[in-house]
């Protein structure tokens, strides 16, 4: 693999990564002096952005830059505005953002003033799932003492602008990381998805303007406005640019998070970045970006990396969250698993993805355990097209069904082995392994 | 009985960051729980609930929709084992029931002696450290049996 330019994990190995002296040190807090001090026009920040095509880092890969033009004009509408951090970090396969907010806590906080400032907003609400305990006490510590140096609150390094960055701590719900969810959850209730419109950017958190975007791309944009756009599109592809952090995990000799280019292909990143897969096996399959997104078989393993290459292999980049299976691994098993999890996570709105997950569940489960029907293979499929796309409030009933359909699609031939044989070839079942009747315990 | 001073006086303050009050609720529900030996019992709710003005049934609800809030009470140390893709490719089952012969706790359930319960939680976003799981609120990852067996072993 050729060399590259990085910048995002650069500062995650220094000594004391977290304090505000290391981060100051480093650079740290230049963009948002310059951006008060020369001073740049909001517009100007927001110009920057959107020249730079970064695209967003929690899933759906939306322009930032255009998603902070969506805010309204403050002249005409002084409602007061909000940035929502999601931080919520939940879907399977994704560990990323933990890496920045435990070791580079100041890096996040500089880019919500950045982001705060272009879009006017008064505070920004970091939404952390409440598991990440390391990361919120890194992040409120870092707040603390931003605070204390002037650059968090009131008339910040002695200039007009104000804003204020508060901790928000969620509560182990998969679905309080889609946006509206976590709006509701952060107002206090259940993490119901809102239907939509209206869009947040015109009416979410107590019903003022809103812009809810993924730690990784917030924590971009200190690095955007220093360096500029042109430097931004020089890494990368042109229609995804920049660095990502790929998150590799499962069946390969060094799983992690790794800083990378656009532009790689699956089976680079698995052969060269993680070291192969592990015990010397073959790879059978990969989820290419979390368990929302399509199985790939090996055979697709020279998909690029971006996000339009993926996509027209038929899945998503999502959250650069590659899991990755050998060929020992039982697709029925891990089909029972994404399907548990996604039963489990529903809120339960909307009854296609109530009912459609029970049972996308359950019949994934009967064939991992052996009791599967030939006919079950079309019923996931019709389940599925009654779910998707878009059928629904939000997009976790999609997240169910799309994955179904490529997995029936992509290994048809291993389910209905399952079927035939009455049992899975491939699953090892642990001696004292759980019982069947326990699986929500 | 109400909510003790120390806290009644956290969630004065914390209230005050946001423009509705009830947007403290879920972090006010952590705290009751962290406080009340790790669940929220019928005082807590009827208390928050007054703190926040709003009808107990209503917290219950928020409580009852978040799986980390738990309404019953559970063993001195809580172990969380993840068993989702990443943690299942790396041998959470396995992990999982030497948990459970290690702890005497069944799933979802407590040990005789009342030290540990154990539960099953879905991807922790530690996929990368397969496989893991919370012990009290910290972290442990890249576990085998032996790991497992000695964390747990230095339980009090
Ligand atoms: C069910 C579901 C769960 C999601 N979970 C997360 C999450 O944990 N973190 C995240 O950043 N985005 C998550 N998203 C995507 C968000 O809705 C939203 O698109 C994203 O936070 C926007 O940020 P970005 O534009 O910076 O990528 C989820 C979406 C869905 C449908
Ligand atoms: S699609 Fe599913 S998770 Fe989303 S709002 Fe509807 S029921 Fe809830
Ligand atoms: S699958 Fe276990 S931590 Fe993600």
């Amino acid at each position: 693999m050729k060399d590259f330019p990085k910048y995002l994990l650069n500062r995650v190995g220094l000594p004391n990564s977290h304090t505000l002296a290391t981060y100051r040190a480093e650079g740290g807090y230049r963009a948002i002096e310059d951006v008060l001090k020369k001073p740049w026009t909001s517009e100007q920040v927001i110009g920057v952005m959107k020249d730079s095509l970064l695209r967003g880092r929690g899933g759906a890969g939306f322009p930032t830059g255009m998603k902070w033009s969506f805010m309204p004009d403050i002249t005409k509408d002084p409602r007061p505005r909000y940035l929502a951090v999601n931080a919520d970090e939940s879907e399977p396969g994704t560990c990323k953002d933990r890496v920045l907010m435990e070791r580079d806590p100041h890096g996040l906080i500089e880019g919500c003033l950045i982001a705060c400032f272009a879009m006017r907003a008064k505070a920004a609400y970091i939404y952390v799932r409440g598991e990440y305990r390391l990361s919120y006490n890194r992040l409120q510590a870092a707040i603390d003492e931003a605070r204390e140096a002037g650059l968090v609150g009131q008339h910040i390094l002695g200039t007009d602008f104000s804003c204020d960055i508060w901790m928000h701590k969620g509560a182990g719900a998969y679905i309080c990381g889609e946006e509206t969810g976590l709006m509701e959850s952060l107002e206090g209730k259940r993490g119901h998805p809102r239907p939509k419109p209206p869009f947040p950017a015109g009416s979410g958190l107590w019903k003022s303007p809103t812009t809810v975007n993924n730690v990784e791309s917030i924590f971009n944009a200190p690095f955007i406005v220093r360096n500029g756009a042109e430097w931004f599109k020089s890494m990368g592809v042109p229609k995804s640019t920049g660095n990502f952090l790929l998150g590799i995990s499962g069946h390969v000799n060094k799983p992690g998070v790794y800083e990378l280019p656009f532009g790689l292909t699956a089976r680079q990143i698995i052969d060269e970045v993680a070291l192969g897969v592990w015990k010397g096996r073959k790879l059978k399959a990969f989820f290419p970006g979390g368990s929302s997104t399509g199985l790939l078989p090996a055979s697709m393993a020279d998909v690029v990396m971006d996000h339009d290459s993926v996509k027209a292999a038929g899945s998503m980049f999502g959250t650069a969250a590659m899991i990755v299976l050998d060929e020992t691994a039982s697709i029925p098993q891990v089909m029972d698993v994404t399907a548990r999890f996604y039963d489990h996570e529903s809120c339960g709105q909307c009854s296609q993805c109530r009912e459609g997950t029970q049972w996308l569940h359950q019949i994934f489960r009967r064939i991992a355990h052996g009791k599967g029907q030939m006919s079950d293979l079309d019923l996931l499929v019709s389940l599925s097209n009654g779910m998707a796309p878009a059928k629904t409030i939000c997009a976790l009933a999609d997240a169910a069904a799309i994955p179904t359909l490529a997995a029936v699609k992509h290994f048809r031939h291993e389910f209905e082995e399952c079927i035939r044989l009455g049992r899975d070839p491939l699953r090892n079942e642990s001696k004292h392994a759980p019982r069947l009747h326990e699986a929500h315990a | 009985m109400a909510l003790s001073d120390k806290l009644k006086a956290e969630f004065t303050e914390l209230v005050t960051h946001y423009p509705e009050k009830r947007a403290g609720l879920i972090p006010a529900l952590h705290r009751c729980q962290e406080e009340q030996g790790g669940w929220l019992g019928p005082q807590a709710i009827e208390d928050l609930a007054e703190f926040f003005g709003l009808e107990p049934v209503e917290v219950f609800g928020v409580a009852t929709f978040y799986p980390m809030f738990r309404l019953t009470p559970r063993g001195r140390h809580l172990v969380s084992v993840c068993h989702n893709i990443s943690c299942t490719l790396r041998g959470a089952e396995d992990l999982l029931a030497h948990v459970c012969h290690v702890t005497g706790s069944p799933v979802g359930g407590t040990s005789p002696d009342g030290k540990f319960s154990v539960v099953r939680v879905e991807c922790q976003g530690a996929c990368a450290n397969a496989p893991m799981f919370d012990l009290d609120g910290t972290y442990h990852e890249d576990l085998d049996r032996s790991k497992a067996e000695q964390i747990l072993g230095s339980c009090q």
